[in-house]
This record gives structure tokens, sequence and C-alpha cells, in this order.
């Protein structure tokens, strides 16, 4: 691999009950969180090229492993997100190299389709630093039942030298969504947002 | 009495001049506001939430002013918005969700009828609780130099019955954005992507 990983976690939240009702079948998100060595960290670099590449490896590796963490086939995949927390040694655009240029690819096709943009977010933190992972329905935008986030942390990470990247796929909307908007079932899914 | 009552409001201003690298000519603006409210539907499952999102649709508007003003007035000088919000423990993610018509809508419409969808993420949380706000271009998802975030919380809200809404604009790039992709510059402005 040209990231050097540290760690990998995998969580998974499954929600049986919401405001004391039943959640048949439960909702559930998987996060897929990887911890890598930061290689412009301590300096400031014009070309930040390895990072893209490292974005375009971390993309099928952390889309696959939700899916599998979720044990669904990629095409129940409903929605999904990604973030990066960037230690103190680097500088928040080296969060966007690893987001915006490659990585999607690899996680829609872990998806299969995924018309929609993928949410993101993007901070500088220390050790234990939270980040919540925007969510959104992968073939189109607008689904409103599908607005949602996941915080993620790594209690060890991120160092000053180091990056933590995740990946969020879902295979279910909020809980009891009853703010009306578009719903899955009317997705055109030509254009990613209707 | 109003379905809005607000305990507090929080404006939040950050301008950044560097990163490491090169020094901006004119810095970066980065601005939320988050108001403190009631939620009227704290305490148990209640089925019909909408009359909430009704009432909200003028108070988006005016949390909307506040933060342009609080940006220096001058509506066309913001380029990246969101939104998010935290929901207090005797309430559910579903009331969150009803800040995606009052505090989107409202945005667009005051920044000359901004075509991207806003992008936005929410949690349940305590007293201190932080979220992370992802940001993007108004006019073009897809316009890589405007992917942001930014974090926010309030030391002593939400309690238990509170919710706190919150937007966010930025006045441009990231400062050292130079991961290439679609530029601003390059903006169609027909679908609200790119």
């Amino acid at each position: 691999m040209k990231a050097k990983v540290r760690k990998l976690i995998v969580s998974v939240e499954e929600t049986r009950r919401e405001m004391g009702r039943d959640i048949v079948p439960p909702t559930r998100k998987a996060a897929a969180i990887a911890v890598i060595e930061n290689p412009f960290a301590g300096k400031f670099a014009d070309s930040l090229d390895p990072l893209i590449d490292i974005g375009e490896e971390l993309g099928d590796l952390l889309g696959r492993r939700a899916v599998e963490a979720l044990g669904i086939k990629p095409n129940q995949a409903e929605s999904y997100g990604k973030a990066a927390i960037v230690g103190e040694g680097g500088e928040l655009e080296h969060a966007a190299a690893i987001l915006h240029p490659k990585l999607g690819k690899p996680l829609r096709a872990a998806v299969e389709k995924g018309a929609a943009l993928v949410p993101s977010a993007k901070k500088m933190g220390g050790i234990g630093s939270p980040i919540d992972v925007p969510l959104g329905h992968k073939d189109a935008a607008y689904v409103r039942s599908h607005f949602d986030g996941m915080e993620v942390r790594v209690a060890d990470a991120p160092r000053a030298n180091e990056i933590v990247v995740a990946v969020v796929v879902t295979d279910s909307g909020r809980p009891i969504p009853r703010v009306g908007g578009l719903t899955k079932d009317k997705i055109e899914g030509k254009d990613g947002l209707k | 009495m109003s379905l809005v009552e607000v305990r507090k409001f929080v404006t939040i201003i950050e301008e950044i001049w560097h990163e490491g690298g090169p020094v901006a000519a004119t810095p970066l603006k980065v601005g939320a506001i988050a108001a403190v409210l009631k939620n009227p539907y704290a305490g148990g499952y209640v089925q019909d939430i909408m009359p909430m999102m009704d009432a909200l649709k003028p108070f988006g508007l005016e949390m909307s002013k506040r933060l342009i003003a609080a940006l220096g007035g001058e509506p066309k000088k913001i380029e990246g918005f969101g939104k998010g919000a935290i929901v207090g423990e005797a309430g559910e993610l579903e009331h969150g969700a009803l800040w995606h018509v009052p505090g989107g809508y409202a945005m667009r419409e005051l920044l000359a009828n901004a075509k991207a969808i806003v992008p936005s993420t929410k949690k349940v949380g305590g007293p201190g609780t932080r979220l992370d706000i992802p940001v993007t271009h108004i006019n073009a998802s897809y316009v890589r130099s405007h992917f942001n975030a930014m974090e926010v919380g309030i030391a002593d809200a939400p309690r238990a019955n509170e919710m706190v809404l919150i937007l966010v604009m930025t006045t441009g790039a990231r400062v050292h954005e130079r991961v290439g992709g679609l530029k601003a510059s390059e903006i169609k402005g027909e679908d609200g992507l790119r």
C-alpha cells in the first residue's frame, strides 16, 4: 500500500429503539476508519499528489470494509459520507487532497452507482478529536429521510504526523423520518440530486 | 406562544490568514451563527412535528441575516455555506431534521437564490457537544476549493429540552487550496452541481 496505515477501525451502530418506539428493521451505520502517516507533516509542499493517490486507495479499502461490516450487498447501501482529521503537523489541505480528487470513484464502486455527491467534512485536530461525518443518500442528494451524520473518533489519533480518514456507509435513513421531502421510492437517480 | 423560543444566540467568526503556507492578501472568513431553542417536542414521541418546521421559516431568515451581517454585510461576498443541528437528550434525531427546509431555503434566498444544496449534519448530544458543519460552494456543490467544514459548539447547550440550530457561511476557498478540480470561475450554474 502507498498509505502507511497504523490502524484500521470499523464501527457499526444499530438503532433498535428511538423515542420509545421499536425500529424494525433497525437502522444501521458503519464507519471504516484508517489512521495513516502524513507524509507532509511539518513541511509545506506545493504538490500533494501522494496524498491524492492515498485517497484513491482508501476509498476502496474503507468503502469495502464498511459494506462488509454491514453484511450487505453493495447495492443495498443507501447513504454515505467521508471525513478526515489532520494532526497538528499538517494542514487542512492535506484532508482535501485525500478526500476530493480520487477517493469517491472506488467508494462508489463499493456501494454500486453512487450518483450523488459524497458529503464530506474535514478539520485539524489533536489526539481523540471526534469528527461528524455528514451523510446523504448515495443516488439522490435531496432524499430528506437520509440526511444524517455519524460522529467518529479514535482515542489515540491523530498524532501530530497522522491523518484520520473515515468513510461511513449505511443501509438505511434516520430511524423515524417524518419531515416530508423526497423519499427513496421516488428517486429518479439520473442527476444525483433527485 | 410561538413554538420558537430562543435562549441565546452565539456568533463566531474565524479570520484565516495562513496555515503554514503563503499569507493570504485577503483572509478567508468562516462564520457560524448558532441559536439555542426550546425543543417543543422534548420528552415524548410526537407524531406530527411539522408545525415547528413552519414556525422556523422566518427564524431561518433572521439567523441568515445576522450571519451575513457578522461577515461584513455583503451577500455577494458569501461563497460557501452549510448547516446543522444538535438535539438535546430529551429529544430525537428527527427534531434536528426540522432545520433542513427553514435553514437551507433562507440562506439560498438571501444569497441571490443560490443553486446548490446546503450540506448538513445532525446529532443528539449534551451541553458542550460540538458538531462539524460541512461546507460547500453556494452555487455548485462540486467546486473543490470550497469543500470545508467548521466545528461549532456551545458550552451550556443543548440542555435536555433544547436544540441548537446552526448556520455556517464562508467568504471563499480554503486558504491554501491546491488540489485541482472544478474552480469557482468555471461554474456553469445550471444544476447546482457544476
